[in-house]
């Protein structure tokens, strides 16, 4: 029963986190000062590309069925919803006409999710290892050393780590490429091992940041958790070091950070999209730039909108895998 | 004897010299520091500019001490408003409970999960780099309230059951008044700490969206210097004082802000442990 009742109260809060998302982009341009179509049409004319009087009453008319703007303010929101639940179509894209909107995302897609989720999970695990090592033995020297370290480490965000791990790695040591460039085909070695020498440094950014925070959060809870009598009294006991912390320290502490995990992916969602444009890396995030500087809506709402989705979908695996960790919602 | 947090005083120095930069500094400044070809470009940093000219010939000292200032005023202006709301709304969802609390729980939980810097760059798309800095902000606000909603729901929730409300209560107290003489107080340390631990989360979330050049262009904030800089190929050109001037900037503030916040947490809650425990 509390399974259930669990498992029914994340559904609905997923759809609802979705439901409001899309909510918010569709009022974004409506209630923008300026006029989102005249808007995209003057950074069309910036570009350069000449356009006789008759294109641009076209082109204008193309951007105000893309952006929804027929019809009363019903009508648009319930169309707009309707394209990106029922239809799923984004329409083609502006840009690279006339490849669907569709298409372009589901080549990003998996780099994205990619980096997002190797990253995330080796920050996690390492992160929280050490942060409960840190915590158990949280007299050693090493420890309070490594603490210090994470302090100084955790609050600089994704983007300057990046640009720092740019200057030191790519300007001053020429370790990594300038440029993202991948060669051969998907199965092939040489693939795979470009892949992973040129997604090195995006990841180790985003690594870098959420160790810190694991370590900091992880060592403060082990520690407080070993202070308390069930531990105390295991060690009277007789259980052997490595069984207490595993097994009474680790089982409780884990159960804290699982949720905060979940509730993270939408800001290390936020870092990981900067992070991609200044490394170039081919994901979302670069993808969302570029249809920001080519004034592409299509396609810009077809990338804001699976982020949303991507995210909200991440959240709730994580939610969904908590009763694993805890077994007090999985058992009753 | 209560011994002074070392974090705090660290936190506190760095804080007053970013105050100074940032506060009294810009007013000193004998031109404005945005003005293009004012002064001999790429200059390294001598006596007359401390941290030498940019590509754009601008004195880079002068534009950090602008560039902090703006980005401390979202950070500020954010952080109180988006603790002021939460606590508010925590509160509220804490104390009256039932379907209000049910309200309040799910929008701040969509707002928690709802990734930001999406919205934030649809917005700054359509008005071509000239989104005003308090536009930025209140997009801000509005993605910042929940986190202290939350805690403040979970605070207010313990605090319910305490035992010096109810002494409070039974000795005619009305709620107001509770909340007033009782509750703040209990809280303010709190909510300093999430003040200060906002402006860090909006000023990094503001620098980011300028990084890439999405930010208000025509204002000068630690993030466009950045973006302008990797504009005009610094990185390539060796010019490690102008990109480096803001990155240091922005990571020594981040440092002693999250000093700070964590600072005076755990100086709050050591108060707490040794008050009504």
């Amino acid at each position: 029963m509390q399974f259930a009742k669990f498992v029914v109260t994340r559904l609905i809060a997923y759809v609802l986190v979705i439901w409001i998302g899309i909510t918010v982009v569709f009022f974004v341009p409506r209630f923008m000062p300026t006029d989102p179509v005249e808007a995209m049409l003057g950074r069309i004319m910036t570009r350069g590309a000449y356009m006789e009087a008759e294109q641009v009453e076209a082109m204008r008319a193309t951007l105000t069925q893309a952006f929804g703007l027929e019809g009363t303010l019903m009508e648009q929101y319930f169309g707009f919803m309707q394209r990106i639940f029922v239809t799923r179509e984004f329409g083609p894209s502006l840009s690279m006409f006339p490849t669907p909107v569709n298409e372009l995302i589901g080549r990003a897609l998996p780099w994205t999710l990619g980096l997002l989720l190797s990253s995330t999970i080796i920050a996690w695990i390492l992160g929280n290892a050490i942060g409960l090592l840190a915590g158990y033995r949280s007299r050693w020297l090493s420890s309070r050393t490594l603490e210090i370290i994470a302090i100084f480490v955790y609050p600089i965000p994704y983007y300057i780590t990046a640009l720092i791990l740019i200057i030191l790695f790519i300007h001053i040591n020429p370790i990594f490429p300038l440029f993202f460039s991948i060669r051969g085909d998907p199965p092939s070695l040489e693939f795979i091992s470009s892949v992973i020498y040129n997604s090195i440094l995006p990841a180790a950014s985003i690594v870098i940041v959420g160790f810190g925070w694991w370590v900091l959060s992880m060592k403060a809870l082990s520690s407080s958790i070993s202070e308390e009598d069930f531990v105390y009294f295991a060690k009277l006991k007789g259980a052997g070091e490595g069984r207490i912390m595993t097994a009474y320290v680790l089982r409780n502490a884990i159960l804290p950070q699982v949720t905060v995990l979940a509730l993270q992916i939408g800001t290390i969602f936020n870092g990981a999209l900067i992070t991609e444009i200044l490394f170039g890396y081919p994901g979302l995030g670069t993808m969302t730039y570029n249809a920001v500087l080519q004034a592409d809506y299509n396609l810009l709402m077809g990338t804001i909108t699976i982020s949303i989705i991507a995210v909200a979908t991440s959240t709730l695996i994580i939610d969904l895998l908590y009763p694993v960790f805890d077994p007090r919602i999985r058992q009753r | 004897m209560r011994r002074t947090s070392p974090r705090l005083t660290i936190g506190l120095i760095i804080l007053a010299v970013f105050i100074i930069l940032g506060g009294i500094l810009p007013f000193l400044s004998p031109e404005d520091p945005r003005d293009w070809i004012r002064h001999p470009r790429n200059l390294p940093p001598s006596a007359e500019h401390f941290l030498g000219t940019t590509n754009l010939g601008q004195d880079t000292f002068w534009l950090l001490s602008y560039a902090t200032q703006n980005s401390l005023f979202i950070g500020v202006f954010v952080a109180f408003f988006a603790t002021l709301i939460g606590v508010f709304a925590g509160l509220a969802a804490g104390f009256l409970g039932g379907s209000a609390d049910r309200v309040i729980t799910l929008f701040a939980d969509v707002f928690i999960v709802v990734p930001s810097l999406p919205i934030l760059i649809l917005m700054s798309s359509l008005l071509q780099g000239r989104a005003s800095l308090l536009l930025i902000s209140i997009i801000l606000i509005l993605f910042n309230w929940p986190w202290p909603a939350r805690q403040m729901r979970s605070i207010a929730l313990s605090m319910r059951e305490r035992q010096f409300v109810n002494t409070a209560r039974f000795s005619g107290s009305g709620t107001v008044q509770i909340l007033a003489e009782e509750i703040v107080p209990h809280i303010f340390s709190w909510a300093m700490a999430n003040f200060v631990n906002t402006v860090l989360v909006a000023i990094a979330t503001e620098s980011g969206l300028a990084v890439i050049g999405l930010s208000s262009l025509e204002e000068a904030t630690l993030g466009t210097m950045i973006y302008w800089a990797l504009q005009h190929q610094a990185l390539l050109g060796q010019r490690w004082w102008w990109i480096g001037s803001p990155v240091f900037a922005i990571i020594v503030l981040f440092i002693c802000l999250f000093l700070l916040s964590t600072g005076i947490a755990s100086r709050s809650a050591e108060r707490r442990g040794h008050g009504d425990a």
